[in-house]
């Protein structure tokens, strides 16, 4: 073996070197971000800039990519480039193409990698180094919850992109944090009758869970929702996030006595897990004199194209579909819109990832101007309580108890014969917005405060 | 019983492609003792080869059906493959179910080139530098070539499915005396432990009975004395980086049906190699493919509900966990030769 060069003095030293960069304060200190308007990241001249933190590489990538696409068509629909989009649909008509307040929007981009730490250290360098006034965007509720915290401590606006763990607007919720996404709790309350009418009262449910935030509220809230309607739940699993072959999750669920197979998985463990799956003939076999049947609570379209023909058939619940307007009419206005602008500008029609961002970039543009500040505390009152329509789920209001948006939720299910590559999930029911909504005290969302509006000064 | 036989089958295919996998890197190891971390990224590139063979096949041209509108209402562009166009419907959507199949043909010149290009362009200029300077270029190297699939292939699984004919399970138990629906396998599963057992096959009798082989098996056992006898050894090791190259590459084309591929895949696989040419022994062929289906099956057992409500965790530890007994009972491993990294 090779001699190391390492003596114990240069160790000492280096070791001496890394603790001492580790110690360093990272918290923010307020003279880097006050500004004289009293608030961070004030702008000043003709132009303000959004930051926009997605993940650029990781399993989420092509998530990212489209979450990308969707707040560059925003930036320039409010800068009155391009149709305009859903700025003609949205109820508020505060925003008139002219940019916000008048200043003309820019933005830039950061990566996530869909790891917190990542996240946050790029969210940190848009807010110190680009002056960004608000962060948008991300793809895992891991992320969200630590971005959001970051920017509740430095006082900008975070107006989360797909994040669908209860905790994000439950236990770790923030004053400066907005989700427009739905999450796991109205996944459960709108697939419960579904599954009701589809499978029956009497199942045993057995579910893979993937270990971290998002797959824990996921689970316990089909297992609540399920047990609601007389099911039996026979196991929960958790899988390890790096998993990539579920094989040997899945061999045993037949033996188990379960009928109903539950995949609380994303991205990329979604496809492998379905896949798997239906490679140990789950979707073809019987259990209990039944058909056996497999459930993946939250669709999206980009997954669905991994897992190809093997999603077929399959239920699920998404935020929004780009079908919703041409199917179930006007009460969903604004796709069109967005799908038109979006198709001609990129070849194809947006995912559902794609759209909370654009919606939440024009969001937090049309408080701005309606609040008259760029100042977070300003905007977060514009904000609460905001009832609006016209931008693709019906009339949604913004909550001020938990900053979480309520609106109908849309229950799809795998096509049988897609006809093209963007055409894979077609809409079963649209869960109306009462049946999806909770108290915001709720067990499932406890053990959180909003606290304070930071404006960072 | 019929669950212990069913872990058991799920390990064999898992733990033939750790045996692939660390057959290649034994093979590189024991000829031109170099740790290969890039090795991982060599079994990425093979599923990416049925890939690019399924793209290419796909390769579409367009025509306008004005009688039905996409979904921006414009009318209809309707693919069809030049497989189908060239080789008529039927035949040509044969060709193009039977992709992964047929990527093996496809496969195996490009990996041999992309190996020997990996050895001649890089890796011969680190057979003198120390392992850790090997380890770190390898490493990079991987790094390299995981971006430039995502760059070409973007971060998503692409779906690769097996053939028609091979979709699906069967009744495994039935055959054996079980339970009806008690051993419920898939059949390309089982595809893939059978191409995996000829593979290993087809290299152990290359090396046992070919000249060829025998050179190199004297050249691992006394590369010097090989050296002093006239033959060019080092061409042959490089030959045999190729055919390493290769091996991961086959086993990467037959796994794209069981998980879609996606650039992550070979580090995914490779860590796990490394231990299972750790416990198989270093430099041991054999030790290695036994290792790869030991480690596959232990594996599988400690994934199952039981094992996790008896040990949390375990599933994700478990692998290393023997790692770190074999290195302390027996360093050299399970059946590594005498005097192999126990100095």
């Amino acid at each position: 073996m090779s001699s190391s060069n390492y003596s114990r003095r240069r160790l000492l030293k280096t070791g001496a070197a890394t603790g001492a960069a580790l110690a360093t304060p990272t918290l923010f200190t307020g003279a880097a971000w006050a500004q004289e308007q009293g608030f961070t990241n004030a702008p000043t001249g003709g132009t303000v800039t959004l930051g926009f933190n997605v993940p650029q590489t990781g399993p989420y990538a092509d998530e990212g990519a489209d979450e990308l696409r969707a707040f560059e068509l925003a930036v320039e629909h409010l800068n009155g480039e391009g149709d305009g989009g859903m700025l003609s649909t949205f109820s508020s008509q505060a925003l008139e193409g002219s940019g916000i307040l008048g200043k003309r929007v820019e933005y830039v981009t950061g990566d996530t990698q869909t790891k917190s730490d990542a996240a946050r250290a790029s969210a940190r360098s848009m807010i110190e180094k680009d002056g960004v006034i608000m962060i948008s965007g991300g793809s895992s509720s891991g992320v969200a919850v630590a971005v959001q915290g970051l920017c509740q401590e430095a006082g900008i606006i975070f107006m989360a992109g797909l994040t669908h763990s209860n905790d994000t607007t439950g236990k770790d919720r923030k004053a400066n944090g907005f989700r427009h996404f739905f999450n796991a709790y109205q996944s459960a309350a709108a697939m419960g009758p579904v599954l009701e009418s589809l499978y029956g009262n009497d199942r045993k449910a057995y579910h893979l869970t993937a270990d971290y935030t998002w797959g824990w509220t996921t689970q316990e809230s089909m297992q609540a929702a399920t047990e609601a309607l007389g099911w039996e739940t026979v196991n929960n699993v958790l899988t390890p996030l790096a998993s990539t072959d579920f094989s040997s999750y899945i061999a045993p669920v037949l033996q188990s006595g379960a009928d109903v197979l539950f995949l609380n998985h994303y991205g990329g463990n979604m496809v492998n897990s379905l896949t798997n799956a239906v490679q140990f003939g789950l979707k073809e076999a019987q259990a209990n004199g039944k058909d056996f049947q497999i459930v993946v609570p939250l669709y999206s379209e980009l997954m669905a194209r991994g897992a190809g023909q093997n999603i077929a058939g399959i239920p699920g619940s998404q935020n929004w579909d780009w079908k919703l307007e041409n199917q179930l009419g006007e009460k969903y206005k604004g796709t069109n819109d967005f799908v038109q602008a979006f198709g001609e500008k990129y070849g194809f029609p947006p995912s559902q990832a794609a759209h909370t961002c654009y919606v939440q970039t024009l969001l937090y543009a049309d408080a701005v101007q309606r609040a008259g500040s760029f100042n977070p505390c300003a905007v977060v009152e514009a904000l609460e309580g905001f009832e609006f329509d016209g931008l693709g789920n019906g009339p949604t209001l913004y909550r001020a108890e938990d900053h979480q948006c309520f609106k109908d939720v849309v229950v799809v299910r795998g096509k049988e014969n897609p006809e093209n590559e963007f055409d894979l999930v077609e809409i079963v029911e649209v869960t109306p917005t009462e049946a999806v909504t909770y108290p915001h005290d709720h067990p499932m969302f406890a053990g959180g405060e909003l606290g304070e509006c930071n404006p960072g000064a | 019983m019929d669950a212990i036989f069913l872990q058991i089958l799920n390990g064999l295919d898992k733990g033939s492609a750790y045996a692939l996998i660390a057959l290649g890197l034994t093979l590189i190891f024991g000829t031109l003792g170099v740790v290969n971390f890039a090795h991982g990224a060599l079994f990425m590139i093979g599923a990416f080869c049925a890939v690019t063979l399924s793209r290419l096949l796909s390769l579409s041209f367009t025509t306008i059906d004005e009688t039905r509108t996409d979904f921006l209402g414009n009318p209809m562009k309707v693919e069809t493959p030049y497989a189908e166009w060239l080789f008529g419907p039927e035949f040509g959507a044969a060709i193009i179910d039977w992709t992964v199949p047929l990527s093996i043909l496809f496969a195996i010149p490009v990996m041999l080139v992309v190996g020997l290009v990996m050895e001649r362009g890089l890796i011969k200029h680190f057979y003198k530098r120390p392992h850790a300077d090997q380890i770190l270029v390898t490493f990079g190297l991987a790094i390299v070539l995981q971006e430039v699939i995502k760059y070409f292939y973007g971060a998503n699984p692409i779906p690769t499915p097996a053939p028609e004919l091979f979709r699906g399970s069967f009744d495994f138990g039935a055959l054996l005396g079980f339970e009806a629906n008690a051993v419920i396998y898939p059949i390309w599963r089982a595809v893939y432990f059978i191409f995996s057992l000829t593979v290993i096959a087809a290299v152990f009798g290359f090396l046992q009975f070919t000249t060829f082989g025998m050179v190199v098996r004297a050249g691992m056992a006394d590369r010097e004395t090989v050296g002093l006898l006239g033959i060019d050894i080092d061409k042959r090791f490089t030959i045999m980086f190729g055919i390493a190259a290769a091996v991961a590459g086959l086993a990467g084309v037959m796994y794209t049906p069981i998980n879609p591929p996606n650039y992550h895949m070979g580090m995914d696989f490779l860590v796990l190699s490394f231990v299972v040419v750790v416990v198989g022994g270093m430099g041991s062929l054999p030790g290695a493919v036994l290792a790869g289906f030991l480690l596959g099956i232990l594996e599988s057992f400690a994934s199952t509900a039981w094992a996790i409500n008896l040990v949390p965790g375990i599933n994700q530890i478990i692998i290393y966990l023997v790692a770190i007994v074999v290195l302390l009972t027996r360093p050299r491993g399970l059946m590594g030769r005498k005097g192999v990294m126990e100095e």
